[in-house]
């Protein structure tokens, strides 16, 4: 599955145990796919020694920062981009 | 080496030097079992350590520059940044996509990595203490405000603040905004008014000395 630009789509919140580059503060949140970057071998399975591969389509992912932190003291408008691997992502319906 | 059994007991550099920090001491015995265990050279360290250093913000200064002064070189620094950055013989760096923001009169970016300390070396040179401590990186995705305001950086209200957490193998550069009262500056002089803390958005670029009259 692959995602367009402007598509809304959700950090998966399954837990992970080991390394992994999603960081904890997005797990389940909403937000939209600013561009796809390219792809990249996964950083979960280089870090244990193997060559990453299949590689994984990396994201940069926009989320409002209202939607991230519920208390949030910013502007409303204010946004946060954060590169999200494919296979942490889900489709929003 | 599986039938190196190998208790420490042979001479080799003392792991700790002084009061170095722990987490030096821990670096050094990791690059002593890696060497080891033959997954790098001590060569390869050596020669990492020697790039690293000897890059500078003047370098990203130089593209941020340019693009002040060149509309369509901006356009291409926006659309390719490691592209832009070798058009101009510069370095990039060792990642394979390194992607420039742009500050305007709306917008403002600032670039942090939660997980680490990933920075666009290549162009900004060593990352300074700050950007890889635990308060910067958690303040400022969720204070951004307030982590700005203690750089000294207060933005107007209508400008949207987008913070940039650079999680995995992309690098940012931030083109900040060019200072007012500029306009009659040559690139080279623009260059010098460029900081490494603008480039990493904490900061607006340094102000032009009053013209001397």
């Amino acid at each position: 599955m692959s995602y367009r630009p402007g598509q809304r789509v959700r950090v998966a919140a399954r837990p992970h145990e080991g390394h992994h580059r999603t960081p904890a503060y997005l797990k389940g949140k909403v937000g939209s796919v600013e561009r796809m970057h390219a792809s990249f071998t996964n950083p979960e399975t280089r870090a244990y020694g193997t060559d990453g591969l299949p590689e994984q389509p990396l994201y940069l992912v926009g989320f409002a920062q209202r939607d991230v932190w519920p208390d949030y003291r910013g502007h409303g408008d204010d946004r946060i981009f954060v590169d999200v691997f494919e296979h942490w992502l889900e489709r929003v319906e | 080496m599986s039938d190196h059994d190998h208790d420490h007991d042979h001479p080799h550099a003392p792991l700790t030097n002084g009061d170095e920090p722990a987490a030096a001491e821990r670096a050094r015995a990791l690059e002593e079992l890696l060497v080891e265990k033959g997954v790098i050279a001590r060569e390869d360290v050596r020669e990492r350590i020697d790039w690293l250093v000897s890059r500078s913000p003047a370098d990203g200064a130089r593209l941020v520059a340019r693009a002040w002064v060149d509309r369509e070189f901006n356009e291409r620094l926006l659309a390719d940044a490691r592209v832009a950055a070798l058009e101009l013989g510069l370095d990039p760096g060792p990642s394979p996509v390194l992607v420039a923001v742009e500050n305007t009169q709306a917008v403002h970016h600032m670039v942090v990595c939660t997980l680490c300390s990933c920075y666009p070396k290549g162009l900004l040179g060593p990352p300074p203490d700050w950007y890889k401590s635990l308060p910067y990186r958690s303040r400022a995705v969720s204070d951004p405000r307030g982590v700005l305001g203690e750089f000294g950086v207060e933005l107007e209200d209508d400008v949207e603040l987008r913070v940039l957490d650079s999680t995995a193998d992309i690098r940012y550069l931030v083109i900040p905004r060019r200072p007012a009262g500029s306009e009659t500056m040559s690139e080279e002089e623009l260059a010098a008014l460029v900081t490494r803390d603008s480039m990493i958005g904490v900061a607006q670029p340094a102000a032009p000395a009053p013209v001397a009259s």
